[in-house]
């Protein structure tokens, strides 16, 4: 017997991301999915803007990793919360991992919470974690073919931080090229170079932040 | 390697309609993957097999259909699907570069199953 079913697959993933929207819509909390391929320099970025903002904005992270708990420990060193995910190998996170993750957070009066997502340019482009946009990180050293390879990532993503920018003169990437194809997969992506290490170009990114956490808070 | 949660996902979802139907043994699942969505159909079979060993769901087909990439054109709002590997290309039509929306290509869905 044939049953027509049509049932999304990932529908246990997504009803929890949508739960975790309205709650963090609710609280007026900005919610970033922070992606990129390993060593893209996500928690350096974070590392930064944690420390920069700390006068003006209360942020807490939720750190997403296969096996260790250095990069919670990195954020943690700069005074913001951090809470540890270790997917045991696991590609990506899912939405009930940040629902339980966040129970050790103390989420009043947070402005920013920032979820750094394994890293990976694939899998966790399907799983929603709850998010008000996504993030993708992508460094100089890595190829400026990536957005090409890479769509589906490029395509959802909010804002491309082009890091380590500091290399370029060591290094054979065209930022434009890498700008032109992120657009031409999302054509409203904002692109943002900079460099953690050296600072270039992080106060764009950190506007882009605070916009965003205006606009949500308006439009609330 | 994200077909293995896609595989428990799956697994919870037929459990739940075969329940619904009374009914007691999977013989086929009907997949429908959008091209975008990067499932590996190798990878999803294999995730499948191993969580179903020794289970009543053990041996089931799974039945894998891709969906192309349909984009519709910001400026002429022509549907087209990019040719060769890309995923994203100008519009034929007008050219235009920027800006196609994604009609398909991004689903991940059991279409029907077959029970008894």
């Amino acid at each position: 017997m044939q049953i027509p079913v049509v049932r999304n697959i990932l529908e246990a993933n997504a009803r929890i991301a949508a739960d975790l929207k309205d709650f963090f819509a609710g609280k007026g909390i900005l919610v970033l999915n922070l992606m990129s391929s390993p060593g893209a320099g996500k928690t350096t970025l974070l590392e930064r803007t944690l420390t920069d903002l700390a006068p003006e904005l209360r942020m807490a992270v939720v750190e997403g990793d296969l096996q260790t708990d250095n990069d919670a420990r990195r954020v943690a060193a700069t005074g913001a919360q951090a809470v540890q995910i270790n997917t045991e190998g696991g590609c990506h996170l899912t939405s009930s991992q940040v629902q339980e993750a966040i129970k050790s957070l103390d989420l009043e009066g947070l402005d920013i919470l920032f979820i750094e997502n394994v890293g990976n340019l694939v899998c966790p482009a399907e799983f929603d974690v709850g998010e008000d946009f996504k993030v993708t990180l992508l460094s100089v050293a890595e190829g400026d073919d990536k957005p090409e390879k890479y769509p589906l990532m490029f395509h959802i993503s909010a804002a491309l931080v082009l890091n380590k920018v500091d290399l370029l003169p060591y290094v054979d990437f065209d930022l434009d090229r890498a700008s032109r194809h992120a657009r031409v997969l999302n054509e409203c992506i904002s692109v943002f170079p900079v460099s953690a290490r050296s600072r270039e170009g992080l106060d764009a990114w950190y506007d882009w932040l605070r916009q965003r956490l205006a606009a949500k808070r308006a439009s609330a | 390697m994200h077909e293995l949660s896609i595989a428990q996902s799956l697994i919870a979802l037929i459990e739940d309609e075969m329940a619904k139907h009374g009914k007691k043994t999977l013989l086929t699942v009907k997949i429908k993957h959008g091209r975008l969505s990067a499932v590996v159909p190798e990878a999803l079979e294999m995730g499948f097999t191993a969580l179903t060993m020794d289970t009543r769901l053990a041996g089931a087909r799974l039945e894998l259909e891709e969906i192309p990439v349909v984009l519709r054109c910001r400026a002429c709002s022509r549907e087209f699907t990019p040719e060769g590997s890309s995923a994203f290309a100008p519009c034929p039509g007008c050219g235009e570069e920027l800006g196609h929306a994604v009609v398909s290509g991004r689903e991940l869905y059991i279409e029907y199953l077959e029970l008894e």
